[in-house]
């Protein structure tokens, strides 16, 4: 599903934040990615939506080369991945329903698919009587809920997550990884997560990647955080 | 691109218009302000241009023949002035001709003068400069049947020399007044871009291609451009037409006359019209330009 070959990533500053990255992960699986501040895990993240292209190396995601992906290209295969953010990154003027349907209209669905299709995943995520409400008007677990909707929405084969918790207290952080379960268990899709959360981790045990210094230093099936923070 | 998401960009823009409040009143305001200026700039303009027109075209010179001339001797002024180094173009006029004229530009009241015809006959001269106009009018003078030649005189060169300034000033203004709009414009914009920075990064990451984010700005932007033409079209028309109301009957029977309000105000309709469009497309174009490399 998810490919990397010596991946390499040197920002203009000079910062080294990818060294050599290898890893590969199979369809269905869950992985959390953890390590220190500025240890690489978003960059780790971002190259993976193309956010950021590698200095060197290959990234595959369902097959299509990244590194090598031309610019307009990217929207598409963005299309075949759902991330989600801890600012949430919603669009403060659109409703929880519309910023929802926005990324099925980026793929021109028809609009009565995309009307079921949303009132479904909001349903899923709990959201279903705030439909009309805008992101403002929301606690910071319901924006994250919303935003894993709309990375759901068009039934991505992988979500990708940057500390979906990271703002959000222990209580509601519980209720977010209980949907990210949901749709791992049940929808069968792939679920990569940095976290720092180290709780979590230990709670729910799936395999885990410790990335230190731009380096994978840890990979174990049903790992621990391994991190005093 | 499918025709329903062509339908959804339109429905996004008039609704963004709307979400954004205060900027696309700041924006359509700039709009506003700039085509009014350009719009009362283009009307004087126009303006000046055609009664300079009216002049380098229309400068005659008019030849009163002396009363006394039988048929013979006017035919031989004619051809006498057709001779004439520097002249362009004679017509001849009766006296009743002439009676006409005068009914059709100072009104029906001088019909009675139909009885008996008081005018000379006349000769309408063009020179083939309206420079030379002067020195062709002296020539003619000195004919043995001319009674009396009558132009412009003096005031003919001030009017060159006055419409020449005007024609200059009135680039040289509408030029700086453009340069200030697109300043006006392009800081509006800049403000409004630090709001839609985040927005397009977040369309972007979801997976939109740059032309679903582009077409509903670029739509939103000829909205706003049409509304800000709105305001000055209707404030040159019907301040033209006023103005019209006015000059028209007092500048009847000069030599300088305005333009008559059609087709001239559907041509700066046209203009403000399609100049807000164009503001509006170029505006939207500068503000998501830079954003859509993400
Ligand atoms: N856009 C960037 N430009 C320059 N340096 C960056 C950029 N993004 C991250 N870095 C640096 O790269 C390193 C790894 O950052 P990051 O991947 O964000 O780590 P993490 O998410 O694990 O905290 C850090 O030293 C950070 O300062
Ligand atoms: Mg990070």
């Amino acid at each position: 599903m998810i490919k990397m070959k010596d991946v390499y990533k040197k920002y203009t500053n000079g910062v080294v934040a990818a060294n050599g990255l290898n890893v590969q992960i199979a369809p269905g699986e869950f992985v959390y990615v953890v390590g220190p501040s500025g240890a690489g895990k978003s960059t780790f993240i971002k190259m993976m939506y193309r956010e950021e292209k590698p200095t060197s190396g290959e990234i595959y995601i369902d097959g299509t080369n990244l590194a090598t992906l031309k610019n307009r290209e990217v929207p598409f295969v963005r299309r075949k991945l759902g991330v989600v953010f801890q600012d949430f990154k919603l669009l403060p003027k659109l409703t929880v329903y519309e910023n929802v349907a926005f990324a099925m209209e980026v793929i021109e669905a028809p609009s009565d698919t995309i009307r079921d299709r949303v009132t479904e995943v909001l349903d899923l995520v709990g959201l279903k009587a705030k439909a009309r409400m805008l992101p403002t008007e929301l606690s910071g677990g319901e924006q994250q809920r919303v935003s894993i909707a709309r990375s759901i929405v068009n039934r991505p084969k992988v979500v990708i997550a940057d500390e979906p918790t990271g703002n959000l207290d222990p209580e509601t952080s519980w209720d977010i990884m209980n949907v990210f379960r949901d749709i791992n268990e049940q929808l069968g899709t792939t679920i990569v997560m940095a976290t720092h959360n180290k709780n979590i981790v230990n709670r729910i045990r799936h395999r885990v990647i410790a990335i230190e210094g731009g380096l994978i230093v840890r990979d174990e099936a049903e790992g621990v955080y391994g991190y005093e923070i | 691109m499918k025709f329903r998401t062509l339908r959804r960009h339109f429905r996004e823009s008039f609704k963004t218009l709307g979400r954004n409040g205060w900027m696309t009143f700041a924006s359509v305001s700039a709009v506003t302000v700039t085509l009014l200026l350009v719009g009362v700039f283009v009307a004087i303009m126009l303006n000046l241009n055609k009664i300079a027109d009216d002049l380098e075209h229309d400068v005659e010179m008019k030849v009163y023949v002396e009363l006394a001339a039988d048929e013979a001797s006017t035919t031989a002024l004619a051809e006498q002035i057709r001779e004439t180094p520097g002249v362009a173009e004679v017509i001849y006029s009766t006296r009743d001709q002439e009676l006409e004229r005068m009914v059709q530009d100072f009104g029906e009241d001088l019909k009675l003068y139909e009885q008996s015809n008081p005018l000379r006959e006349a000769f309408y001269v063009k020179a083939t400069e309206p420079q030379q106009t002067a020195k062709v009018a002296q020539t003619i003078d000195e004919y043995p049947n001319t009674y009396e030649v009558v132009y412009g005189e003096g005031k003919i060169e001030k009017l060159f020399d006055f419409l020449n300034f005007g024609r200059n000033a009135g680039l040289i203004l509408i030029l700086a007044l453009l340069f200030t709009a697109m300043f006006l414009i392009s800081n509006t914009i800049r403000i409004t871009i630090v709001a839609r920075q985040t927005e397009i990064g977040i369309m972007k990451l979801v997976g939109a291609t740059n032309s679903f984010v582009r077409i509903p700005f670029v739509l939103e932007g000829i909205w706003m451009g049409i509304l800000g033409s709105i305001i000055p079209i209707l404030a040159v028309v019907f301040g033209y037409l006023q103005f019209y109301d006015y000059a028209e009957p007092r500048l009847r029977g000069e030599m300088i006359q305005i333009l008559a309000p059609v087709p001239f105000l559907y041509i700066v309709t046209g203009i403000l019209f399609s100049m807000g469009v164009f503001i509006g497309i170029w505006g939207s174009f500068m503000s998501v330009r830079k954003f859509l490399k993400v």
